[in-house]
């Protein structure tokens, strides 16, 4: 295999000195707030993937945070990470004060399974059915977790990166003319 | 006053008006007849087989079933309207229910999801029908080369005519139907062939 660097940090990320929320944060839940730090000028926490469910349900329900809208909700794949290949990211987004918030969460390929965060938002509903379409990540807790936009006999994920982007039943591409 | 005179061009008859403080004339070098099937005419009678009256009737009067997911169905949009016509060739009428459609023009990017639906559509409509794949996407995948789009609607449903282009222009899309016309002229040949009953066989449609 060829020589690829993904590594996740890049160099928009930058330190947060000093943050009412995260300090609250790192009191309330210790080590399994892993990071933070600031990227393309929005706030990003990376947690604990076995705790994120009581994260979620404090940064939404504590008055003082109120992140009371999950705008977006999807799934990532850095085959190389080796033990924190797949991730969850959910963006918050606090409307009264207008503030957002991305959280990140890494776990193992071998057991991709997650809490579904569906009690807290039922928005999540569609948004982790096509994440585990396409990665194969499985919402513990979610109401109906079946495919919702590839073909249902698809037999694979095709976002994971083991897989070719490419159609695979065509026949009429002849790789010379490609230059491979 | 105004003068009427009934003027056949191609197969349609126009009333020409001639009035003669308006100028609108159709003089007779633009007028075109429309050829006559192969028969035996005489004085007072024309004699020819069947099947070549129902095939004429046929050819000049294709109900297109537009099926357009994308940009080459707003192309098809084009075609439709004044500027190029399509009326012109008797395919004015779109029948958006397939039982009554003789023609499955599909325009664009058929997604596999799609796939089993644009099939069923297929199936509805009554014989003698014909598909044109009007653009790359219906034709071959296109640009999307990736695993959720059809490869060509040749995979799920078998194709008479194919029109390149990403998007065709209108021109293409008529000469498309002119092709189309050309094997609606036997209709009654070609749904007993047994190439077209292997080609349905193959793509398992009974």
């Amino acid at each position: 295999m060829e020589e690829v660097t993904d590594n996740i940090t890049t160099e928009q990320e930058k330190e947060i000195p000093h943050d009412p929320l995260i300090e609250k944060l790192q009191s309330q839940f210790g080590e399994d707030i892993n990071n933070a730090y600031e990227s393309y000028g929005m706030k990003t926490i990376v947690v604990s993937h076995d705790r994120v469910f009581e994260i979620m349900k404090f940064l939404k329900e504590e008055p003082e945070l109120n992140y009371h809208f999950l705008t977006d909700e999807c799934g990532i794949h850095y085959p190389l990470n080796k033990g924190q290949e797949l991730g969850v990211i959910y963006h918050l987004h606090n409307m009264m004060s207008n503030n957002r918030l991305r959280v990140e969460t890494f776990f193992s390929s071998e057991n991709p399974v997650i809490d579904s965060m569906t009690p807290l938002w039922p928005a999540a509903n569609w948004m982790e059915r096509e994440t585990y379409d396409f990665y194969g990540i499985i919402f513990e807790g979610h109401p109906d977790l079946k495919r919702i936009l590839n073909v249902d006999d698809m037999d694979y994920f095709p976002m994971l990166k083991q897989y070719p982007l490419e159609d695979a039943t065509r026949e009429d591409k002849n790789d010379v003319m490609f230059g491979r | 006053m105004c003068k009427y005179a009934n003027v056949q061009i191609g197969w349609r008859v126009v009333r020409a008006a001639q009035i003669s403080n308006f100028k609108f004339q159709i003089t007779m070098s633009e007028v075109k007849m429309g050829k006559a099937p192969e028969g035996s005419e005489g004085p007072g009678y024309f004699l020819t087989s069947l099947d070549k009256i129902v095939g004429m009737a046929r050819e000049n009067s294709l109900w297109p079933l537009p099926f357009a997911t994308s940009c080459c169905g707003i192309e098809f949009m084009a075609t439709m309207a004044s500027h190029y016509d399509l009326a012109r060739f008797g395919s004015e009428r779109l029948s958006f229910s397939p039982r009554q459609a003789d023609v499955l023009m599909v325009m664009g990017t058929i997604a596999k999801k799609m796939g089993p639906v644009l099939k069923h559509v297929y199936e509805q409509m009554a014989e003698p029908r014909w598909v044109m794949a009007v653009g790359a996407c219906a034709s071959s995948g296109g640009i999307f080369d990736t695993y959720s789009v059809l490869q060509g609607i040749d995979k799920v449903i078998p194709v008479d005519v194919y029109v390149p282009g990403c998007p065709p222009r209108p021109e293409q899309i008529i000469d498309g139907i002119l092709r189309i016309q050309h094997l609606a002229t036997e209709p009654l040949k070609r749904r007993s062939s047994e190439e077209y009953r292997k080609e349905l066989a193959e793509h398992g449609i009974v």
